[in-house]
C-alpha cells in the first residue's frame, strides 16, 4: 500500500498542468522556439544561407518582375520557406534569426515590467495610505500614456550612439526599455488587489501578531501568495509584447536593416502583398509563437487557481 | 504618395521635395546664376528608336517615339484617376511633373513644351507668345509678343498685364509656398517685394514692364540664356487681378485654355468641359478632342492600376508608373505588356561618396567602392530593368542634351562588379584587409533600403563592412546626409540619393548635385560629396556660355571631372512603367513630362 503523502500547492498545480494536454503542447513548442533562438547561428550554418546574403540568381530580374523563380516563391529543398523577392535572401534563415530578436525583446521586456509591477504593487496595496494613492495615480498616468506614439518618437531621435551602446544592442536595449517600463502598471495593479485582499486574511494577522517585521510579511507571507498571478500574468505578458516589438518593428522604429525581425519582414512584404508567401512565414511565425505562449498561460493559470475556470 | 517601390517619379519636382524652394532662395541670394537648377524631376524620356509618323502599332513601347491610334475625331470623355490630389491646380503653385503637363489643358503659358512624340518634345514652342523671347543687354532683358484674341473663360481678352500679375503673384511663397521659386531669383524685383498681396501698390516694372497690352517685358538681374524655360513654366499662364482670391484661387480657376473646371469638389473630383471662348486659330498647339475630362481624386493606387487596366478608367493622371503588385502581372502577361510603355525619365538614382568621411578622404578607398558594388544588384534594388531604370555609368541621363557615354569604372562583363581591381584599389589606398564606415539611406523608401542592403552586400567580400543607418526622408538632407558637419560626426561614408532635372537641360540637371557652392554649412543641399574647384569653374563657364549647341557641349566634361574623382556611384537612370490608355487616340510619351501627352489625347 503506498503511503498517503500531503501534497503541495505545486505538486498539485504540476499534476493539474500536466493533465491540460493543450498547456503541454504550447509548453513543448516555447521550448522549441526557445533553443532555436539560441540555436540560431547553428541552425542556419547547417542551412547554409546566411540570413542577409543576397541569392540574386534565383530572381527573376531578366524579367524585370523581381518576384522569386520558380513556384511558391522559390521554394525548394535548398530554400525551403522560399527566398524574398528583389534580393533573394533565403526566407527560413531570415525567419530563425527573427526569433532571437521577438523572444529577446518580449522576454526581458517582461521581466522589466513583473519586476517594476511587482514592487509597485506590493507596496502600494501593503501600505495603503497616501503611497497607495500615489502609486495607483501614477499607474492611471502610465496607463493613460500614448505608448505607441511615444515610441515611435524616441526610436526616432535617438542617436546611434548612446549609453555606452550602439547600432543593433542599442535598438534592442531601447525598445526592451520602452515595451518594459510603460506595461508595469497592469501587473501593478494585479499584485496590489492581491496584495491588498492578502494582507487581511488570519495567516497576515497570525504573524503581525507573533510579531513579525514588515519585511517578513511582504516577502516571507505576502510574497509566496503572490507567485502564482505573477506567473500566470507574465506568461500572458510575452505574447502582448512579442506582437508589440512585430508591430514597432513593422513600422520602421525597431532593430535596423538589414537583421531580421518577424515583424520588419511583415513590413518588407506589403510591397509585395501578391506574391503572399513572403508575408506567410513571419506572420506565422509571431501567430504560432503568440498562440503557444497563450495556451502555455491559459493551463498554468488554470493549474494553479482552479476557480478561476 | 504612393510606394516609392516602382513609382520612381512619385518625387516632386525638385526631388529634394519640400527642400527645393528655401535652397533655391538661399542660393539665389549667393548667385542668381546658379539658382537655375534647383530640384528636378520632369525629364525627358524615350529611345531613340524609330520615327513613325502614321501611327504605331500597339505593341510593348510603342508610344515611346510614336503616335499610338492617331485621330482628329472629336467628342468623348476622357476619365482619370490619381491616387492623391493635386499640391494645388493653381497654375501659380503646382510642381509636379504631371500638374504642368495636365495645366496646358486649362491655361496657356507663355511658352511651352512641344506635343509631339520622341525628342521633339523637348523644343520650346510658342504658346500665349507668337515667338520665342527675344534677348536684349546680354540675356538680362527677355521680351515676348502676345497673340491677340486669346479670352479667359468669361469672354475678357487676354492682355500682358494678366501674365505680369500672375508671375508677381507667384513670386509670393506664403501665400503659395509649394511652387517653383525661379523668377523671384531671377528678377530684378523690388527690395523686400512680397508679391501684390503683401507689396500692394509697389511699382514692378524694374521686374517686369508691359509696354503696350500685347508685350511683356522680363528684366533680370543677370544675364540668364536659358530664359525661354522659364516662360514655358505654368506660372507664365495669365491670372485676371479681379478674380484673383490668393490661397483659394486653385479652386476658382478662371481658364484661358481649350477646358474651364466644373464640378470641382476639393480632393475628391473635378472635371473640364470645353471652354466655349477659346479660339482654336489662335493656337497652334492644341487639338482639344475630347469633350470632357472627369478625373477622380484619392483613388486607391492598385484599383488604378487594374481599373486602368479593365479600361474602365483611362490613365493614371499621376504618370508615375505601375504599382509593385500590377509590375508583375503586367510584365508576365504579353496582351498587357503590349498595352505599356517603359518611359525613360531624366533622373539619376545614386550614391554620395563622401571625401570628407575617413577612408573616403583616399580617392583609391573611394575607387574601391565603384568597382566592387555590385551595379545589377543596384538596377535590382530600383526594382529591375523595367520600373527601375537602365545602369548608369554617368551622371548625365541619356535624355539630357550634351550627354555623352562613358564608363570611367567598368563594373565587369555581367555588371556584378570588378572585385580584383575593387582590391587593388584597397591596396592603393593603404587599406588592403578593407575598413568599416556606416551607409545612410531614406528609411521611408523600400528602394533605398534595398540599395544600402545591396552595397552592404557587395563590399563585405573586399572587406568593407557597412552598418546601414536609416533616416526620415522629411529631414534627409536638411538634419542627415545633407548636412556636412552632421556626416562627418557620424561617418556617413555613403548615402543614398538621387536628382532629376525640372526640364531637361545640363545645367538644371548638374548644378545643384555637383557646384560645391551649394553645398550649406548648416545643411539642406543635395550635394554632399562634391567639392571640386575645376567643376565650379567649369559650370561658370557653361551657364556664360549663350550659343546652345555651344554650351551642350560643355556638360559631359563636367559630368567626366565629377567621375575621375569617384565622389558619387552613379547607380540606375530610372524609367518607369506606364500603361497605355486602350480607349483613347493620339496616345505617345512626351519626353518632356516623361509620361503620356495629356494635351493631345482624344477617344477612339
Amino acid at each position: 500500500m503506498r503511503k498517503i503523502e500531503g501534497r503541495s500547492l505545486g505538486q498539485i498545480a504540476w499534476m493539474r498542468l500536466k493533465r491540460d494536454k493543450v498547456a503541454i503542447v504550447g509548453f513543448v513548442v516555447i521550448v522549441l522556439l526557445i533553443l532555436m533562438a539560441i540555436l540560431a547561428p547553428l541552425i542556419v550554418k547547417a542551412i547554409g544561407h546566411p540570413p542577409n546574403e543576397f541569392n540574386q540568381d534565383l530572381i527573376d530580374t531578366q524579367g524585370g518582375t523581381l518576384a522569386p523563380l520558380g513556384r511558391f516563391g522559390g521554394m525548394s529543398w535548398d530554400h525551403p520557406f522560399g527566398v524574398e523577392p528583389v534580393n533573394g535572401r533565403d526566407l527560413m534563415s531570415r525567419v530563425i534569426y527573427g526569433s532571437r530578436i521577438s523572444l529577446l525583446i518580449a522576454f526581458f521586456a517582461t521581466l522589466l515590467s513583473v519586476t517594476i509591477g511587482t514592487v509597485m504593487g506590493i507596496v502600494s496595496g501593503f501600505f495603503g495610505g497616501w503611497v497607495d494613492a500615489l502609486i495607483s495615480r501614477l499607474m492611471d498616468v502610465f496607463l493613460a500614456f500614448p505608448l505607441l506614439v511615444f515610441a515611435i518618437a524616441l526610436a526616432g531621435v535617438i542617436p546611434d550612439d548612446a549609453f555606452g551602446l550602439q547600432g543593433d544592442s542599442l535598438r534592442i536595449v531601447l525598445l526592451i526599455f520602452i515595451i518594459g517600463f510603460f506595461n508595469w502598471p497592469y501587473i501593478g495593479r494585479i499584485v496590489r488587489g492581491q496584495t491588498i485582499s492578502l494582507r487581511e486574511r488570519e495567516f497576515v494577522d497570525a504573524a503581525r501578531s507573533l510579531g513579525a517585521r514588515r519585511p517578513y510579511i511582504l516577502f516571507t507571507e505576502l510574497l509566496p501568495n503572490l507567485v502564482a498571478p505573477i506567473l500566470v500574468y507574465s506568461t500572458l505578458l510575452i505574447p502582448t509584447n512579442i506582437l508589440f516589438e512585430a508591430a514597432l518593428s513593422f513600422l520602421g522604429v525597431g532593430v535596423r536593416a538589414p537583421t531580421a525581425t518577424w515583424g520588419g519582414m511583415l513590413s518588407d512584404a506589403v510591397t509585395f502583398y501578391t506574391m503572399p508567401h513572403f508575408m506567410l512565414w513571419p506572420g506565422l511565425a509571431i501567430f504560432i509563437t503568440v498562440l503557444a505562449f497563450n495556451l502555455f498561460g491559459d493551463g498554468l493559470r488554470d493549474a494553479l487557481d482552479p476557480r478561476s475556470r | 504618395m504612393s510606394s516609392t517601390f516602382t513609382t520612381s517619379g512619385s518625387d516632386k519636382k525638385g526631388c529634394t521635395t519640400t527642400m527645393s524652394i528655401k535652397r533655391l532662395r538661399t542660393v539665389a541670394a549667393l548667385s542668381a546664376v546658379v539658382a537655375l537648377a534647383l530640384s528636378a524631376c520632369g525629364g525627358g524620356g524615350g529611345n531613340d528608336n524609330g520615327t513613325a509618323a502614321g501611327g504605331a502599332k500597339n505593341e510593348f513601347n510603342a508610344g515611346l517615339a510614336a503616335v499610338v491610334n492617331p485621330s482628329d475625331k472629336k467628342g468623348g470623355t476622357i476619365k482619370m484617376g490619381h491616387s492623391d490630389t493635386w499640391d494645388s491646380l493653381d497654375p501659380g503653385e503646382t510642381y509636379y511633373g504631371y500638374a504642368w503637363n495636365f495645366a496646358r489643358l486649362y491655361g496657356r503659358s507663355l511658352l511651352m513644351f512641344k506635343p509631339a512624340p520622341g525628342k521633339a518634345a523637348n523644343e520650346v514652342v510658342p504658346d500665349l507668345a507668337e515667338g520665342l523671347g527675344v534677348p536684349t543687354d546680354g540675356g538680362k532683358t527677355w521680351t515676348y509678343k502676345i497673340r491677340k484674341g486669346v479670352k479667359f473663360d468669361d469672354g475678357t481678352e487676354v492682355k500682358a498685364k494678366d501674365v505680369k500679375y500672375a508671375v508677381l503673384r507667384s513670386t509670393d511663397k506664403e501665400t503659395f509656398p509649394n511652387g517653383p521659386a525661379y523668377f523671384e531669383a531671377f528678377l530684378n524685383l523690388p527690395a523686400g517685394y512680397k508679391g501684390p498681396y503683401k507689396s500692394k501698390g509697389v511699382n514692378t516694372d524694374s521686374a517686369i514692364s508691359t509696354p503696350d497690352d500685347y508685350t511683356i517685358v522680363f528684366h533680370l538681374k543677370n544675364g540668364f540664356g536659358g530664359f525661354d524655360y522659364l516662360a514655358q513654366l505654368p506660372q507664365t499662364m495669365p491670372v485676371p487681378e479681379a478674380k484673383d482670391t490668393g490661397a483659394r484661387y486653385r479652386n476658382t480657376i478662371v481658364s484661358s485654355g481649350p477646358y474651364k473646371f466644373a464640378n470641382l469638389q476639393p480632393d475628391k473630383s473635378f472635371e473640364l468641359v470645353r471652354n466655349d471662348k477659346w479660339d482654336q486659330a489662335t493656337d497652334p498647339n492644341r487639338k482639344a478632342l475630347p469633350d470632357k475630362y472627369q478625373v477622380s481624386l484619392k483613388v486607391n493606387a492598385d484599383d488604378i492600376d487594374n481599373r486602368v487596366i479593365s479600361g474602365d478608367l483611362d490613365i493614371d493622371v499621376s504618370g508615375t508608373g505601375v504599382q509593385p503588385a500590377s509590375l508583375s502581372k503586367v510584365l508576365t502577361d504579353p496582351a498587357l505588356k503590349a498595352q505599356a510603355d517603359n518611359a525613360s525619365l531624366a533622373r539619376l538614382w545614386y550614391t554620395s561618396i563622401n571625401p570628407t568621411v575617413p577612408p573616403f578622404n583616399n580617392i583609391e578607398c573611394r575607387k574601391a567602392i565603384q568597382y566592387g558594388m555590385n551595379k545589377a544588384s543596384y538596377q535590382t534594388a530600383y526594382g529591375g530593368p523595367f520600373s527601375g531604370g537602365d545602369l548608369a555609368t554617368t551622371l548625365m541621363p541619356p535624355l539630357v542634351p550634351g550627354y555623352e557615354k562613358f564608363d570611367l569604372y567598368p563594373a565587369g562583363p555581367d555588371s556584378k562588379g570588378d572585385q580584383a581591381k575593387a582590391k587593388e584599389a584597397l591596396t592603393a589606398c593603404g587599406q588592403p584587409n578593407g575598413f568599416t564606415t556606416n551607409m545612410a539611406y531614406r528609411s521611408d523608401r523600400p528602394r533605398e533600403k534595398a540599395t544600402a542592403e545591396a552595397f552592404q552586400q557587395a563590399l563585405k567580400p573586399i572587406g568593407i563592412n557597412l552598418t546601414l543607418k536609416g533616416y526620415p526622408s522629411g529631414d534627409y538632407f536638411s538634419q542627415y546626409a545633407g548636412n556636412p558637419p552632421f556626416v562627418v560626426a557620424n561617418k556617413i561614408g555613403l548615402a543614398t540619393n538621387g536628382w532629376g532635372a525640372d526640364w531637361n537641360d545640363g545645367f538644371g540637371f548638374l548644378s545643384q548635385i555637383v557646384d560645391s557652392r551649394v553645398i550649406r554649412p548648416t545643411g539642406g543641399s543635395s550635394n554632399t560629396s562634391v567639392r571640386i574647384p575645376d567643376v565650379d569653374k567649369m559650370l561658370d563657364a557653361a551657364i556664360a556660355e549663350t550659343d546652345t549647341a555651344k554650351r551642350e557641349k560643355l556638360w559631359a566634361p563636367i559630368d567626366k571631372r565629377v567621375m575621375e574623382e569617384a565622389v558619387i556611384y552613379p547607380g540606375v537612370y530610372a524609367k518607369s512603367l506606364l500603361l497605355r490608355p486602350k480607349n483613347l487616340s493620339n496616345v505617345f510619351i512626351s519626353e518632356a513630362f516623361n509620361m503620356y501627352d495629356y494635351l493631345s489625347l482624344g477617344v477612339k
